[in-house]
């Protein structure tokens, strides 16, 4: 499959548009364009938005996509949190239909404890190596 | 200058060619893995959700979770804005004909535009639902059209199917039908 | 014509590039003495001959000669002038082309005028620079030819990626392609003192400069990359931590640890196989960025020459070029020892502080990733994204941050932390109480909060060093110094800033209809259609107020671009000092409303002005070093001149 060649550029869903991703013609779902009325509860969808990937244009969070599925998505999330649920119970809820892709923070699970684990395997490391580098007496 | 005998360990020495063997053979892996950008659902196995969709054309009737009981069904996710969608309605029909039950989940379709759709390519459906903001689409872990999913008798999701079926892969559906009926 | 003499001019520059490098190695040999003169005009010329091929291939797009494959394939005669120039380098075999260009160039602008190092260094540098670019002939002339001809020409170009066609990105490749590539020169040096086994001061003094000219770059490309993936994608966001993102900051989190640790190597002789490890890091980064990119192994909003076979011919490359750099670096990095030590309270230990914990910045992006790479390979898809990079870089990047408020006052070998105390109370004094303020009156993440006090204790802390000093007998260097630690903070305030302080506004309005959003008041005046060269746009009309003042118009477009055919949004940008107006125009609605997304950003601007602000730093201290380098050239020349006559 040749795609457009192309260097350095972002090149959004658009780029991509296989016959697949064809756009309908209806018009964007209710809370798509819209913010919720409490600014506190936008605030929590806004803040788990950020965290959700687009899966149609998948190399971007469903608050920075004009795909009409990330505007599904985001009424969806809306929605929720309108009705009073809990941001991780709605990430959750989307995590058992899509699996753990579908959201931008990785769990701690026995596959992705590494993750986790690399900043002190780093500073360990660091430590190892250093700690002879250093001549113990401080300036009097 | 006696402190500039001090060297490095021989372990961290050969550390960062020990990490780059390891980023080698991690992206061979990669390399040499067919690519795919599909996302499957991780809702195969589960249950449908409930839901209850309006009727997407005048002659069929809507969609809801309470339809799925007895035995087997195609559910096929479409649009009439999509074009492989149009190119599996050959495929569909020849499964309707071979007996299988197949609903229709019509997603963010216009009636005027889904009636065109279907007078042109033929109507293979038992049930359309209009599925107008993704609702059921989200809810069931599919992320595109088309996409088919076989429900069992119990409303069991027991397969995806992502893409168009192809007329070659008529027999596996069938098979997987049939497997769902046991 | 032209394509056959740019790919002739190719053809020889690779041949020449072979040369570069059996000359090389033989001249390190006892007998092959005699190559040694031949080295460095050999790499003069294949700079030059580099360049040619790289010009004919822009004349190519510049007349859109539709009967080469490349031009048909990307460019399109109803262009704009400047975006078929841009062209040239917005596709996979141009912007290759542009890579050996640079490398071409990077080395022989390095044999022309560099002469502090030991000739041996020197050669095997050259043949080592040669030995990598070499690689890259070779995929440009058998797997990548800008050159192709069609059996027939098409009568009309397949166009530019509409989202490329803008003045922004036109000139972000090459900016930071002349950063990337440039690191080349740093991994050359490196292995030249390797083989050598030259690693000492004056290697990490020959070797500086450069660095610090490919990392201005490098710092210029960021910057530039990010504020217009910022107007350009619609929605406000600067960084989105996606891998072609990651791709670009991995080099420069490398050049700018090797930056450091190549001051301690220069003032102090410590540091030795470490500075020479990050050489080899910096440009692997570099290279492995391109892989990941261009391979299409990684999930990306980027598109690419999504090309298997020459992800395959890249990974090759990697692995002859950073494999063997690597096993080099084993085999004779047991011989090099690391040098002076030094006490924990002193400057060496401040950027041993500032290297560690860049490197774990490096490995944490590194690692997020490819980590989606690596648990694919177990069969699970997860992603990694802002939510796990932010706080874990934030994690060695706050710690980093401090100690660079107080490394700088720091002397060399030892010193007492008493001595700098009081220089640090006004900076931490500050730093405190915004800390205490802000994290008491309002509900700010607690990055951000972090961010914004840092900054506060930052801005007094970076000129700390320029205290008690007559400014104008400072030395460049230290005021480059200033500059991009400066830089630094004032990029930070911008980035917890906008996090913390940003107001979004999507509104369907009616002409004529009046929306707040920060301290603006905008009202939507009218909606016309215009048209320009290769495509139709409707154009809103919008007057925006600050604080009840006098209204500035903006105008945001909604474009199609028929060839290809794309839409694209092109936000409108009101700035004022304290943050900017972003403005997009969105779609009618069936009521006849139309969709507005509006956000206003306190002190958004600054995070470029930062990076700006750094990339100047680094400039100042290149022209400090350059300087101090050719008056040491001229007083060395007069000692001899004057020995010359007294001999007389």
């Amino acid at each position: 499959m040749r795609r457009r060649l192309a260097l350095l550029m972002l090149a959004l869903c658009a780029l991509f548009a296989a016959p697949v991703l064809a756009e309908d013609s209806l018009p964007p779902a209710p809370y798509a364009y819209r913010q919720l009325d409490d600014p506190s509860q936008e605030a929590k969808a806004k803040a788990l938005m950020d965290t959700l990937r687009c899966l149609v244009c998948q190399g971007q969070s469903i608050s920075d996509s004009d795909a009409q599925m990330a505007g599904d998505m985001r009424n969806v999330v809306r929605m929720r949190i309108a009705a009073g649920e809990d941001p991780e119970a709605i990430r959750q809820w989307l995590i058992e239909r899509y699996g753990d892709y579908v959201s931008y923070e990785p769990r701690v699970t026995g596959l992705t404890w590494p993750l986790f684990a690399a900043p002190l395997v780093m500073l360990a490391l660091a430590f190892l190596l250093l700690r002879k580098r250093f001549t113990g007496k401080d300036a009097a | 200058m006696s402190d500039t005998a001090a060297k490095a360990p021989r372990w961290a020495i050969w550390l960062p060619l020990a990490l780059f063997a390891g980023f080698f053979v991690l992206v061979m892996f990669g390399l040499l893995r067919p690519a795919s950008h599909d996302v499957q659902s991780a809702m195969i196995g589960k249950p449908l959700p409930p839901f209850n969709l309006a009727p997407a054309s005048a002659d069929r009737p809507g969609l809801a979770r309470t339809d799925f009981a007895g035995k087997p069904r195609l559910m096929n996710v479409f649009a009439s804005w999509c074009v492989p969608c149009a190119a599996e309605t050959p495929v569909l029909a020849e499964l309707a004909k071979r007996g299988v039950e197949i609903d229709g989940i019509a997603i963010r379709d216009r009636p005027q535009d889904l009636a065109l759709f279907l007078a042109r390519n033929g109507n293979p459906y038992a049930r359309i639902g209009a599925d107008n903001v993704r609702e059921v689409q989200l809810a069931i872990g599919s992320s595109g059209v088309p996409e088919s999913f076989v429900i069992d008798g119990k409303g069991t999701i027991r397969y995806q199917h992502i893409g168009e079926i192809r007329p070659d892969q008529i027999d596996m559906i069938l098979g997987k039908l049939a497997e769902a009926a046991k | 014509m032209i394509a056959e003499l740019g790919l002739a001019a190719l053809w020889l520059a690779a041949a020449l590039a072979v040369l570069q490098l059996v000359a090389g190695a033989l001249a390190l040999t006892p007998r092959g003495a005699g190559m040694a003169g031949v080295v460095r005009p050999v790499a003069m010329v294949q700079g030059v001959l580099a360049l040619i091929a790289f010009a004919a291939l822009i004349l190519l797009f510049c007349q859109t000669d539709l009967s080469v494959k490349l031009v048909a394939m990307n460019s399109h005669s109803a262009k704009p002038f400047i975006y078929k120039l841009a062209g040239t380098w917005g596709n996979h075999e141009g912007s290759m082309l542009l890579w050996v260009t640079v490398m071409g160039l990077a080395g022989g602008f390095v044999a022309l005028v560099e002469r502090r190092l030991p000739e041996p260094t020197m050669l095997a540098t050259l043949a080592g620079q040669a030995f990598v670019s070499i690689g890259f002939y070779v995929f440009l002339l058998f797997a990548s030819n800008p050159f192709e001809r069609l059996p027939q020409p098409v009568v009309e170009g397949q166009g530019l990626n509409p989202l490329l066609q803008d003045i922004g990105l036109a000139f972000h490749p090459p900016t930071l392609y002349l950063g990337y590539v440039g690191l080349s020169i740093a991994f050359s040096f490196a292995i030249g003192a390797l083989v050598t086994r030259e690693v000492g001061p004056a290697f990490a003094r020959a070797m500086r400069p450069w660095v610090m000219g490919a990392w201005i770059f490098l710092t210029v490309g960021i910057t530039a990359g990010s504020y217009w993936a910022y107007y350009e994608l619609g929605w406000g966001g600067w960084w989105f931590w996606d891998p072609v993102e990651n791709a670009s900051l991995m080099p420069w989190l490398a050049a700018t640890a090797l930056l450091h640790s190549a001051s301690v190597l220069a003032a102090r002789n410590a540091l030795r196989a470490w500075t020479v490890m990050l050489g080899v890091v910096a440009f692997s980064m570099s290279m492995v960025g391109t892989f990941l990119v261009r391979s299409g192994i990684l999930t990306s909003v980027h598109a690419f020459a999504v090309d298997p076979k020459r992800g395959s011919f890249i990974l090759a490359l990697l692995a002859i070029n950073i494999g063997g750099a690597l096993i080099l670096f084993a085999l004779r990095a047991a011989t090099v020892t690391e040098g002076e030590r030094f006490t924990v309270t002193s400057r060496e230990s401040a950027l041993v502080f500032n290297n560690v914990m860049l490197s774990g910045a490096l490995g944490i992006v590194l690692m997020g990733t490819l980590y989606p790479l690596l648990a694919e390979a177990f069969g699970a898809k997860v992603s990694v994204g802002p939510p796990y990079f932010n706080p874990m870089t934030a994690l060695f990047a706050l710690p980093m941050l401090v100690v660079m408020a107080i490394g700088p006052l720091l002397n060399w070998r030892r010193d007492r932390f008493a001595r700098v105390r009081a220089r640090l109370i006004v900076p931490a004094l500050l730093a405190g109480a915004v800390l205490l303020w802000l994290g008491l009156s309002s509900g700010i993440g607690l990055l951000p909060l972090l961010g914004l006090g840092l900054a506060a204790g930052l801005v007094p802390a970076s000129l700390m060093p320029l205290r008690g000093r007559n400014l104008r007998r400072t030395p460049l260097p230290v005021w480059g110094m200033v500059v991009a630690h400066l830089g630094v903070a004032v990029a930070l305030f911008g980035m917890a800033c906008d996090s913390a302080y940003t107001v979004e506004r999507l509104v369907a309005v009616r002409i004529g209809d009046k929306t707040e959003v920060g301290p603006l008041t905008v009202t939507l005046k009218s909606i016309e259609p215009v048209a320009g060269p290769n495509w139709t746009a409707l154009e809103g009309e919008m007057l925006a107020a600050y604080l009840g003042g006098e209204p500035v118009a903006l105008r945001p477009q909604a474009r199609s671009f028929w060839a290809p055919p794309q839409q694209t949004s092109e936000s409108a940008l009101l700035t004022r000092w304290n943050g900017q107006l972003y403005a997009v125009l969105g779609e009618q609605a069936q009521d006849g409303r139309w969709q507005l997304r509006l956000w206003w950003k306190p002190f958004v601007t600054m995070i470029w002005l930062g990076g700006l602000m750094i990339a100047l730093g680094g400039v100042i201290a290149l022209i400090g070093r350059v300087v101090s380098d050719l008056r040491r050239l001229i007083a060395r020349d007069k000692i001899a001149y004057r020995r010359e006559r007294q001999g007389r």
